[in-house]
């Protein structure tokens, strides 16, 4: 979008814009850092294509976070290399390495309005006020905050603050845009607002971003990828719908999406589980007694006199809990234990608590583990 | 809360202490603030300890070229004057934190309870005596104590605690309005009226229990004040543990040394008892 | 409150009222007018700069230690126990801390009979008991309290803010001049004006040392308060304690101001 671009560069020769900066492409080779004997990242290697936003998730502690600091520089790293544009920024002070970051919360200045914590970078780099002036207008506008301009941290809310922590971190035309769980002190609505926004943003200016979060609703919703995290390695790194329905490890599996743990024979590449033949994802188990990891959505239920009810798996609704537009309702499925079915509300409605279903699996590629 | 939720200690606070030494910018930068850490404590640490160690070098000084000896430290509970202070210091201490006590935690419940809108003016009264100094009082208590000598029909160095009430007031109120806080006194009392509790029952068997930690900071801070009390007892002309200490100074070096070394060191010991009682709240806060 | 009222407002009114009686009770502008006198007006300026200066030293060397606790563990045993001691050096002024400079520089002090002994000098000789000594102790209890009143605002600091700073392109430098500073320096005017009421106001540490003349103003009013009454100067020791009021007031209004803003900022 071209009314976007920013203003150009003091003192550089190539006139940036943010059509010419989206190019750039990030590299983290092997990075290794640890806290005395905790290991924060045991050789990460991830690539953010150009123009890409890239979410890291995963529980706390996984490194992720980590991995964010080392490409800002915030962090030393004992190992590894950090590779912008193709030039190798190691060693780079943060200070030297032009990349827009948005925090948790409370970072903007306090002692500054929202105009002045957007100017504060261009301030840095020497630009003129007028110049400046018009930059963080700008910037303030395109993430919507124009009425609020004048206005202290202390005087606006926390997605507001966030909102120009967003444009401060844009106004200095940054090569790369980096999130570090930039939603979670929000409340739920404000939340996803926001993420809609910050994507529309990005999707705008065609900034290579990194998303840190440990929401995985957040990473999918998103991201072009999502990159999975555990112990300081990437678990799983591809594109949301294929993390959410591919899951390569029983980890990602779990903390992407809810599951349901089903007993399940695995042969010929083809796990049996109630009775139905299911594929496998890729690096699954490939035979013997196995556990299957089943999503919630992928468990049909049926009324006891549907066509399809034939030899399906019965079982008792217990509760159903409504969530909007969907549902959720716990099934009592006898020797297969306790499960979970999400449906469509008004397709929910039909098995009220107490009613007798069957239930079928949807034919997706399911992943499954070694049984104890 | 921190930016940064999986790494221990976010760049400001990083102590280099427990990390290992590593090449690069933030270890450069660690090493400095470690250095200029170390610089500032010690030249500090020097400042505070050698007075204290002076003063006790002094109290264990022979006469003359006598050999040291801790002879004057002996001499604190046997010295008639200085006894009789300590023991009047002492009953002064626990006069006036019974009695600001019985009077602000009460008054203190109550506001939060009942009369939220006067809140503000008790808190700004309770800070007063913090601003307006000890010396000015003196000089603004004497009709007040012409009158109190009068009523009373005695002018015992105790009357004096009617002074020393206003100035632990400050305090006094800090340490329960801290303690209050923490508790949501309203709903436990709203609870406990509910379950059939009167008023008096409310405080004292519902709400002063949940705050006993503070009742106990604030008490231990009156003894210390009062312990250190000096201005207006001294131009009242009346001998409390410190005036006794002054008079001594004059007479036995070594012995009034002595006697304030222990008296800092007990007000010392008074108030780290009550960081570990604040800690111990701090952590049941946090569980 | 009946009992605030009796033993701090009456007091408080009392010495402002008098202020502006004479012996008879009748209204005078004599005792206002007397702060004016040569020899008063000395004592006033002298417990100013005296104040001025340790409030300066305190704050100065408190910020500092404060911000070595403030970079160390928020939770570890050394902060507690240096806030503890700090608590205590802020509370103990008096006598207590008269003594220990008397041991310590003193005539016969610690460090004083070292350098007669070992270098031949005797470089205190008895400025303790002047100006100079009450500026050098004052400090000792001006730089806990600083610590004290100034770590909060410390801890206010959000490392957020250090690292955006340099995100956007600054240096340490910069995050200082730009950032730290600004925001630290409501706070720190704040603790400088309370530092100084302090100071202002402490009579006891300088009755200890001083037991002759009255070159500050608080022993100023112990030698109206003790002397004999000279006939139609019976309220000068009010109008003087009046003036104390006045000072200190203004000062803490001005602080008030100050930590409005500061709490705005360092939440």
């Amino acid at each position: 979008m071209t009314e976007t671009a920013p203003a150009p560069r003091e003192g550089s020769a190539a006139v940036p814009t943010a059509a010419t900066r989206a190019g750039v492409e990030v590299r983290l080779e092997g990075l290794r850092r640890t806290y005395g004997a905790v290991t924060a990242l045991d050789g990460l290697d991830l690539t953010l294509h150009p123009g890409e936003l890239v979410a890291l998730l995963g529980p706390s502690g996984c490194g992720k976070t980590t991995a964010l600091r080392l490409l800002a520089g915030l962090e030393d790293a004992d190992g590894g290399r950090v590779v912008v544009d193709g030039k190798d920024v190691t060693h780079v002070p943060t200070n030297k390495r032009d990349m827009g970051m948005v925090f948790q919360a409370y970072s903007l200045f306090p002692h500054m309005t929202a105009r002045q914590n957007v100017e504060f970078g261009l301030r840095l780099r020497g630009q003129d006020s007028t110049r400046r002036t018009a930059r963080a207008e700008e910037m303030l506008e395109l993430v919507g905050l124009t009425a609020q301009i004048d206005r202290y941290a202390h005087q606006m809310s926390g997605g507001q603050q966030q909102r120009v922590a967003l444009a401060r971190a844009l106004a200095i035309s940054p090569t790369v845009l980096l999130l570090d769980e930039p939603l979670s002190a929000l409340d739920a609505k404000v939340r996803s607002q926001l993420r809609d926004e910050i994507r529309r943003v990005q999707l705008e200016v065609g900034i290579t971003t990194l998303f840190v979060t440990h929401d995985q609703e957040e990473a999918l919703a998103i991201a072009d990828r999502v990159g999975v995290m555990r112990a300081g390695r990437l678990e799983q790194l591809g594109p949301p719908t294929e993390v959410y329905a591919h899951p390569q490890s029983p980890f990602v599996a779990e903390f992407v999406g809810l599951n349901n743990k089903l007993e399940a024979t695995v042969t010929a590449g083809e796990a049996d589980v109630f009775g139905q033949r299911i594929p496998l994802v890729d690096k699954s188990f490939r035979a013997g007694a196995a556990t299957a990891l089943i999503r919630p959505e992928s468990i049909k239920v049926l009324a006891v006199d549907h066509p399809d009810a034939e030899g399906a798996l019965p079982a008792t609704v217990l509760a159903s809990s409504f969530l909007g537009a969907i549902s959720r309702l716990t099934l009592d499925a006898g020797p297969a234990g306790h499960l979970m079915a999400q449906l469509a509300t008004a397709d929910a409605l039909e098995h009220p608590p107490g009613a007798q279903v069957r239930l079928r699996l949807r034919p997706n590629p399911i992943l499954v583990t070694a049984r104890d | 809360m921190s930016a940064t939720i999986d790494t221990p200690g976010p760049a400001l606070t990083a102590a280099g202490a427990s990390l290992p030494s590593r090449p690069g910018l933030r270890a450069r930068r660690r090493r400095n603030l470690q250095i200029l850490r170390i610089t500032v404590l010690v030249l500090l640490g020097a400042f505070f300890l050698v007075p204290l160690l002076s003063t006790f070098e002094f109290s264990i000084r022979g006469i003359g070229d006598a050999p040291r000896t801790f002879e004057a430290w002996g001499r604190i509970p046997s010295d008639a004057t200085l006894r009789s202070a300590i023991i009047d210091s002492l009953l002064l201490a626990v006069l006036t934190s019974v009695v600001a006590l019985a009077l602000m935690v009460p008054t203190m419940i109550w506001v939060r309870l009942r009369l939220q809108s006067i809140s503000r003016v008790v808190e700004f009264l309770c800070l007063l005596p913090l601003t307006i100094p000890a010396i000015v009082l003196v000089v603004g208590l004497v009709p007040v104590y012409a009158w109190v000598h009068y009523l009373a029909g005695t002018d015992s160095i105790l009357t004096l605690f009617l002074a020393y009430v206003v100035l632990v007031l400050p305090y006094v109120y800090r340490a329960l309005d801290t303690g209050l806080s923490a508790i949501d006194v309203r709903t436990l009392s709203e609870a406990a009226r509910s379950l059939g509790a009167s008023w008096f029952d409310v405080m004292v068997k519902v709400v002063v229990p949940n705050m006993a930690s503070a009742v106990l900071n604030a008490a231990l801070l009156c003894v210390a004040i009062v312990m250190g009390e000096f201005t207006i007892a001294s131009l009242y002309n009346y001998v409390n543990l410190q005036v006794a200490i002054q008079q001594l100074g004059l007479s036995d070096a070594s012995l009034s040394m002595a006697a304030s070394l222990s008296a800092l060191l007990f007000a010392f010991v008074l108030l780290l008892l009550l960081s570990f009682v604040g800690r111990r709240r701090d952590r049941r806060g946090k569980a | 409150m009946l009992y605030v009222g009796i033993f701090l407002i009456i007091p408080t009114l009392v010495v402002v009222v008098a202020a502006f009686l004479d012996g008879a009770n009748r209204p005078t502008l004599a005792n206002v007018r007397e702060l004016g006198e040569s020899y008063i007006a000395k004592t006033f300026w002298n417990s100013f700069w005296v104040s001025a200066l340790s409030a300066v030293i305190g704050a100065v060397f408190g910020a500092l230690l404060a911000y070595v606790l403030a970079t160390g563990n928020p939770h570890g045993t050394f902060r507690q126990a240096v806030t503890s001691a700090c608590g205590v050096l802020a509370q103990f002024g008096g006598v207590t801390l008269a003594f220990a400079f008397i041991a310590t520089v003193g005539p016969a002090g610690l460090i004083t009979t070292w350098l007669i002994a070992n270098a031949g000098v005797d470089p205190f000789g008895s400025s303790l008991f002047e100006l100079r000594g009450l500026i050098l102790v004052y400090s000792y209890f001006e730089i806990p309290l600083m610590v004290l009143v100034f770590l909060p605002a410390l801890d206010g600091i959000r490392p957020q803010w250090r690292e955006a700073t340099e995100s956007l392109g600054g240096t340490t430098w910069d995050y200082w001049r730009s950032v730290a500073v600004p925001i630290l320096t409501p706070p720190f005017l704040g603790a400088l004006l309370l530092l100084f009421a302090n100071a202002f106001s402490a009579y006891a540490t300088a009755a200890a040392l001083i037991t002759q003349g009255a070159p500050i103003a608080p022993l100023q009013i112990r030698t109206a308060f003790t002397s004999e009454v000279l006939l139609g100067r019976e309220n000068i020791g009010k109008a003087l304690a009046f003036g104390m009021i006045l000072v200190v007031a203004v000062v803490m209004i001005l602080n008030s101001l100050l930590q409005k803003r500061s709490s705005r900022w360092l939440r």
